[in-house]
């Protein structure tokens, strides 16, 4: 089978066959799951859009920066973890720090000083994932603690009860799925709608 | 303390595993014994034009794989040159040439490493046509080609492996396309986006602008862990919020890519007419996974290091809706699988955590492995465990009815050496010749120091051992790391694949030998041990020097 036809012929198989998978698994195959989500899901297939009065205000699952322009922290609004991506839907990215890199060291003192100043806590109370940048720089959620540390802040802010804040927090506070996946969260994002509503 | 959390996972994958294991072990080898074609096979194998009981060699089984591979190559790297003229390409414009080779490369090797950030690099077409495509097929080419092996196995005198086609599709259209689909909508309805809305502006509470993200993330994320494959959707992978939205998808997709290579040993056992033989392997790969796991948890959790003790916890590049034991089940089962998906940043993780993930792709991914390669690479390590055992006694060598004599040796022993000598002679590689070690150094680096290492380090295993994760820091869209890992990707399926087919074609010639006295059993608790302490060693042996110049140093300073 050395002749030049039967060598080559794997290769116009191949290519035939190319042609075939892409039209049914690269074409065919992403437009029927579109279909199905569409139909059935719209909902979560759309990116689990929030909306307050009926204008959306971002996604339940991308988190987002409560920050002015220049990027400092309004102390009216629960704050969302650090983020390497700066919050960009368009650019997730992770800070990548190894646990010895000078500047990720820098960086967590940094926090740790202003959210210490800002929150009025101890440098020493304050949770690991308010000092630390998530994975995604997308991370929607905080930990119960990282909310309930922000209460005092928020509700001075606001000129609202203490209680009526940490009210709003407990009611927010989601437990890890089936009892023992992932860990406690809070969805910044909700809790913060809640917020501004409670405000008026 | 998180321990628990741990164990309660690892309770819940076990029983999942445990019930899918028979029907979808038998399932597999009933796909690949059945004689008959569906009616939809008929017509592709008439429009492609192949025989379907045309039975080839080893050689022509090659053939079949070089031609479709370096044919889906070429595509792959077409279509991201044209993306400018391309529907759905969000007006990104075409792909550089080393990067679109390097990508090619990288989804066709089932590799998935990728050098770009997605999101301001490929649309969605390219996305969809391209990379999910090879999603699908690398992984059936991976099946096939353990098929093949089983085969050389099962068969007795007859020199032939099967059809390459007919295991392709089969591999394909009946096994993974129908559980992609089942796991697409699963994902959905966890919150995993399906649309092509491109990137939509919203105003925010506070009056600023937040962007969220469009793309048909659920169809792709499902073939992407399913098939072992691993490239994300978006650049921060499983840990995108929009591909994997909440702690029980994470274990879904965990789920999803253990699946098919934790039942292969069924399928092995049922082939070659031994179920006890697929118990051993399997008894093999999930004292390694449990071993690691547990290990890399230890590490995550004790969070040493001074960056993880001063933030009080090793946080850094995980999700909060993870934490830390959801993050290391996700991040050993995707380095030990050869996936290369991540929900966190390996980079960030403890210097000795990270140290896990890299050993796991040392292993050579076989414990349990990805989809095919996973089980021929275990094959082949049981072969010269066999091998070692026959020496210690003074027997020949024989392992399911088949003697291993010097041929059968000498490919399993070129298989033993050809990934670690990409990923040795590619990382030193980065640092001998001067004006690539200045690039390295300066250009693509990120962290300093022994962590530095590190990166280029973790690069090539899991170039080499067709993993894909990144210990993500390192820039590797380079002239240098786009063109050697790229090589080393296509190496480190290929060489390997040559060799476990010509094993396969040499077996298949042999006639059976009868069991003996003198025969090693092959399924008893002592070969699982024989079989797991070859692994190590050899692993161990291989790799020690290197890890103690990054990861272990960096740890027990």
């Amino acid at each position: 089978m050395a002749t030049t036809r039967g060598s080559a012929r794997p290769y116009w198989v191949a290519l035939r066959y190319m042609i075939v998978a892409t039209i049914v698994l690269g074409i065919a195959y992403p437009v029927a799951i579109l279909g199905i989500g569409q139909l059935a899901l719209p909902a979560q297939a759309n990116g689990s859009v929030v909306t307050v009065d009926g204008q959306p205000v971002g996604s339940s699952l991308i988190g987002q920066s409560f920050a002015d322009d220049d990027g400092n922290a309004l102390p009216e609004w629960f704050q969302s973890r650090p983020s390497a991506a700066g919050y960009d839907g368009a650019a997730s990215v992770g800070s990548n720090y190894g646990p010895e890199n000078s500047d990720f060291i820098a960086e967590i003192e940094a926090r740790k000083a202003a959210i210490s100043e800002s929150d009025g806590v101890s440098p020493d109370a304050i949770p690991v994932d308010a000092l630390t940048t998530s994975g995604s720089g997308l991370d929607p959620h905080i930990s119960p603690d990282y909310a309930y540390e922000q209460v005092a802040r928020v509700a001075e802010a606001r000129k609202l009860p203490e209680t009526d804040v940490k009210g709003l927090v407990d009611a927010f506070v989601q437990g890890r799925d089936l009892g023992y996946l992932g860990e406690p969260t809070v969805n910044v994002l909700q809790l913060n709608v809640a917020l501004s509503q409670l405000a008026g | 303390m998180e321990a628990w959390l741990l164990v309660a996972q690892l309770a819940t994958l076990a029983i999942i595993l445990a019930v899918i294991y028979r029907p979808l072990g038998d399932f597999i080898a009933w796909t690949f014994t059945s004689a008959k074609d569906l009616k939809v096979e008929r017509g592709l194998y008439r429009v492609v034009g192949v025989d379907p009981a045309g039975e080839q060699t080893w050689g022509a089984y090659l053939r079949g794989v070089i031609a479709f591979s370096l044919i889906g190559v070429l595509f792959v790297y077409a279509l991201q040159r044209l993306q400018a003229v391309l529907p759905y390409s969000l007006g990104l414009p075409a792909v550089p040439e080393g990067l679109s080779f390097n990508t090619a490369a990288s989804f066709v090797a089932n590799t998935n490493w990728q050098s770009y950030s997605p999101e301001v690099t490929m649309g969605y077409t390219v996305q969809i046509a391209g990379l999910a495509v090879q999603n699908f097929v690398s992984a059936g080419v991976g099946l096939a080609v353990a098929i093949a092996l089983i085969r050389g196995f099962s068969r007795r005198s007859t020199g032939t492996l099967g059809n390459f086609w007919v295991d392709l599709t089969r591999g394909t259209l009946r096994i993974l396309l129908p559980l992609a689909v089942l796991a697409s909508i699963v994902l959905i309805a966890g919150g995993v986006i399906q649309n092509f809305n491109g990137f939509t502006d919203v105003t925010t509470l506070t009056g600023g602008t937040a962007t969220i993200p469009g793309g048909p993330v659920a169809s792709q994320e499902a073939i992407k862990m399913l098939g072992n494959n691993g490239g994300g959707f978006f650049n921060t992978n499983s840990a995108h919020p929009f591909e994997n939205p909440t702690p029980w998808t994470s274990l879904f997709q965990v789920v999803l890519m253990l699946a098919i290579p934790f039942s292969l040993p069924r399928a092995f056992g049922k082939m070659v007419g031994d179920n006890r033989q697929g118990y051993a392997i399997l008894a093999a790969m999930g004292a390694l996974f449990v071993i690691s796991v547990a290990a890399l948890t230890t590490f995550e959790i004790a969070g040493a290091g001074t960056g993880p003790q001063l933030a009080g916890g090793a946080m850094e590049g995980k999700e909060q809706r993870f934490g830390i034991a959801a993050s290391t089940l996700f991040a050993t089962t995707s380095t030990i699988t050869s996936t290369g998906a991540v929900n966190s940043m390996h980079d960030s993780f403890t210097s000795l955590g990270g140290m896990m993930t890299l050993f796991n792709m040392m292993l050579g991914e076989i414990a349990p492995g990805g989809i095919g390669a996973g089980l021929y690479g275990i094959l082949i390590i049981a072969i010269i465990t066999v091998f070692i055992a026959g020496l210690l006694v003074g027997r020949t060598p024989e392992y399911l009815g088949k003697k291993l004599g010097p041929r059968e040796i000498k490919l399993a022993s070129l298989y033993i050496l050809a990934t670690p000598t990409l990923v040795l002679v590619g990382t030193a590689l980065s640092f001998a010749i001067p004006a690539i070690r200045d690039d390295v150094t300066t250009t693509s680096i990120w962290n300093p120091g022994l962590h530095g290492f590190t990166e280029v380090l973790y690069a090539f295993t899991s170039a080499a051992n067709n993993n894909g994760s990144a210990f993500a820091g390192l820039t590797a869209n380079t002239p240098w790391f786009n063109t050697a890992l790229g090589v080393v990707m296509l190496l480190g399926r290929f060489i390997p694949i040559v060799l476990v087919l010509a094993l396969a074609g040499s077996l298949s010639s042999q006639g059976k030998v009868p069991v003996t006295a003198g025969t090693l059993p092959t399924h008893r608790p002592q070969f699982v041990g024989l079989l797991v302490g070859v692994i190590l060693i050899v692993v161990a042996l291989t790799y020690f020097p290197v890890l103690a110049l990054g990861p272990l140093a960096e740890g027990l300073q």
